[in-house]
């Protein structure tokens, strides 16, 4: 046979048969397509089939598992996934209402937004969290060591707590951010020891577990409708689905779905779906969990050689001067922060220190400074509502809606646009 | 390719020297074949790596960390810190911000850096070559004449392909390492979670990241190969993978196709990282090289059911 020539035998097949060989051939890489194709929609059909058989349990005796659950060891891959129906535009928009959005209520830990300074500074970090899609690890060990840690693209971002220590280290820019009094945060409250990062580490919400510890904290038992429904599978453990639904209109929030793991009874998934329908605005779950001990030294950071430390009281010197948006919420909640109502229709009114105009967060305070074509695309942002209280305009989200007043009020809440105008025609 | 031969026997029953590997079909003894298989390898592989266009490339893969690593020196002389201050970390290939701190950065800053174009445009440029450069330079004829078999020939030219690059690989990460090591400190690595492991682990860590690079570009190699086997013109064989792969880089990079870019054979080309992490990360990894075998069983096929199947006329 003459090597260089097709391989089929064409001296005594004839031409049709070996042009249907030639086409059989291109069978097979179709198939290896066609197979992994199969693969790929097959597999996570087949391994999420099924929910696991629990015994019944009351909601009443979940909730309680939830707070008597003492999971002090664990280690684990969070996916969170934040839609709030944000443009993206930096961010000091999204941090300021973020936190609350977590609250699932008013924004009263609304403010650590972005600010100048490390990179590795936890506050402007986490609040990257408030939208798109991230990875998180996770791993404790007991009250004094506790680590979570944002992957991103070939960096990682590490908040770790070891005993008095709080780290912060960004390995994109080889940065990292130190605070020693981490213990003390609580009892000096109010300014700057708020921004330690174990503080925020708690404050911003990450884990399904802070999160369903916020959803239950602003969950008024009387007007929330709490039940179990059925199980699930969350990161390969049997859980329960605990579902928290607002009774009162005017509310945006839709539900909220928590998936506590039947054993520990340690909140695995949290889901918060809009009122208005949708995907869900937050929804943060386990993909893998373990409860056993982390080893010791994913808690042991000592900045490498050459790294470039913040040590928190130079960050905090340097927030005073240039610290923005974020940090003139926070002032106006020191002037006059008012919470309307409570559980879930609570509303939040602030006055804005100027005493007028649309608080451009991430610029000046004043909005004297504001030059008028910001102005107009703030406006346009927004909807021009009018009502006893004069007029303002309303700028939505998915999950929080907020009504800037011509005279320089501010109303924000997990509520309708309706809900807002009540609010501030009461207010009047 | 065992599956290609496998199949070959059932869909193609006329072709004897297809399955001359599985016993009893084979017109020799299974030894003889061996060898057979072992030497047409071996030449390839003398062949490829004798040319001088492979040394050039290599050579300019080699140059590649000491560019870098000259670059970083120069900067962080004064004793600043490269592409620290900004909330973005500075730009740059990853890990750069550790270079000045540790020299085995610089292998991961560097596969960082050619992983993207570099090596798989090195890898387009002889996969491409493999068949249509025969072909072109009209000895592939000769090559048949040799009672080896279409698909023993093809899967000798992949061999070589995949052979070049983990050598492609291993230069640039070992340069990376000479040029680390004589400009900066080496010693304990700080992983990007922040966790500290000694300078051995680091160094095996580093051989691991170097082999998974290596696998990173089994997707492109399968594909140069299946575009060489379409065209009897070995440079528009290479202009057509590469220009391939520009094209999948710039897919990936439009968020409004991000539906496709999970098959995309460079979207976890960056996930090698993920091994720097403590613990290490493996999701990505293990859908990477899932993806690459993916992409060598379609294209490797494809590449079989063609060049088994075409006149070769010159």
């Amino acid at each position: 046979m003459a090597p260089y020539e097709p391989e089929q035998d064409t001296n005594e097949a004839d031409e049709l048969s070996a042009g249907r060989r030639k086409a059989a051939r291109y069978v097979v890489p179709l198939a290896v397509a066609g197979v992994a194709a199969a693969t790929i929609g097959l597999v996570p059909a087949l391994a999420t089939s099924g929910d696991p058989d629990l015994p019944d349990v009351t909601a009443q005796e979940l909730i309680e598992k939830i707070a008597a659950s003492d999971t002090e060891q664990l280690s684990g891959t969070v996916k969170i996934s934040t839609d709030l129906g944000l443009p993206s535009f930096g961010s000091g928009m999204t941090g300021g209402f973020a936190p609350g959005a977590g609250a699932g209520g008013a924004g009263e830990d609304g403010g650590e937004g972005g600010k100048g300074g490390s990179a590795a500074d936890p506050s402007a970090k986490l609040m990257e969290l408030a939208s798109g899609t991230h990875t998180l690890r996770v791993a404790a060990d007991g009250p004094d060591k506790q680590k979570l840690s944002v992957l991103d693209d070939a960096a990682e971002y590490s908040l770790i707590h070891n005993g008095d220590d709080v780290w912060a280290y960004d390995s994109a820019s080889n940065e990292a951010y130190h605070s020693k009094d981490a213990g003390k945060g609580d009892k000096h409250g109010k300014q700057h020891d708020r921004e330690g990062a174990k503080d925020l580490g708690k404050e911003v919400p990450s884990t399904p577990k802070e999160f369903a510890e916020q959803a239950l904290k602003a969950a008024d038992k009387s007007a929330t409708s709490v039940k179990v429904d059925g199980s699930a599978q969350v990161a390969g453990r049997d859980a329960y689905r605990l579902v928290l639904k607002p009774k009162e209109s005017g509310s945006t929030v839709g539900q909220i779905t928590i998936a506590v793991d039947a054993k520990t009874g340690t909140p695995l998934k949290f889901t918060l779906s809009p009122a208005g329908g949708g995907s869900a605005v937050v929804d943060a779950g386990f993909t893998k969990v373990d409860f056993g001990k982390p080893a010791a030294s994913t808690f042991d950071f000592r900045p490498p050689k050459g790294t470039k430390v913040t040590e928190e009281g130079d960050a905090n010197g340097r927030h005073g001067k240039d610290g923005m948006g974020g940090r003139d919420l926070k002032g106006m909640e020191d002037g006059g922060l008012n919470v309307i109502g409570d559980g879930w229709t609570s509303i939040a009114e602030l006055k804005t220190p100027g005493g007028q105009g649309l608080p451009t967060s991430g610029s000046g305070s004043d909005s004297g400074d504001v030059p008028p074509e910001a102005e107009k695309f703030l406006n346009s942002l927004g909807d021009q509502v009018k009502g006893d209280f004069g007029s303002g305009t309303v700028f939505k989200t998915r999950l929080i809606n907020a009504l800037v007043t011509d005279d320089g009020k501010v109303y924000v809440g997990a509520v309708t646009k309706d809900a807002l105008v009540k609010a501030a025609n009461a207010a009047h | 390719m065992s599956r290609a031969d496998v199949t070959a026997g059932a869909g193609a029953p006329a072709a004897p020297e297809e399955t001359g590997q599985e016993p009893g079909q084979g017109s020799g003894p299974r030894p003889v074949r061996l060898a057979w298989t072992l030497g047409l390898f071996r030449s390839e592989l003398s062949v490829t790596f004798r040319r001088w266009r492979t040394l050039a490339l290599l050579a300019v893969l080699a140059a590649v960390p000491v560019l870098v690593g000259i670059a970083v020196k120069i900067e962080t002389s004064d004793g600043g810190s490269i592409g620290g201050g900004g909330p973005e970390g500075g730009g740059g290939p990853a890990f750069i911000a550790q270079v000045t701190n540790n020299g085995l950065f610089l292998v991961f800053t560097a596969l960082a850096a050619t992983l993207p174009f570099f090596l798989p445009m090195a890898i387009g440029v002889v996969a491409g070559d493999a068949i249509a450069g025969e072909a072109s330079a009209g000895t592939l004829r000769y090559l048949l004449v040799a009672p080896a078999g279409r698909t023993r020939l093809l899967l000798a030219k992949y061999v070589t392909t995949l052979t070049f690059c983990l050598v492609a690989t291993l230069v640039v990460a070992a340069s990376a390492l000479a040029v680390g090591a004589l400009l900066f400190p080496l010693g304990e690595v700080t992983t990007i979670s922040g966790t500290r492991i000694g300078f051995g682990e680091g160094l095996l860590r580093a051989l691991l990241i170097a082999l998974v690079v290596a696998a990173s570009l089994i997707g492109v190699a399968a594909l140069g190969l299946f575009v060489s086997t379409l065209t009897s013109s070995g440079i528009a064989a290479m202009a057509t993978t590469v220009g391939l792969l520009i094209t999948v880089q710039i897919v990936d990079q439009i968020p409004q196709l991000h539906a496709v870019h999970p098959y995309l054979f460079s979207h976890y080309w960056l996930s090698f990282a993920d091994l720097m992490r403590d613990p290490v990360y493996w999701d990505d990894l293990v859908k990477n090289l899932g993806l690459q075998a993916l992409y060598a069983g379609v294209f490797g096929s494809a590449a079989w059911a063609r060049f088994g199947a075409k006149d070769i006329a010159t």
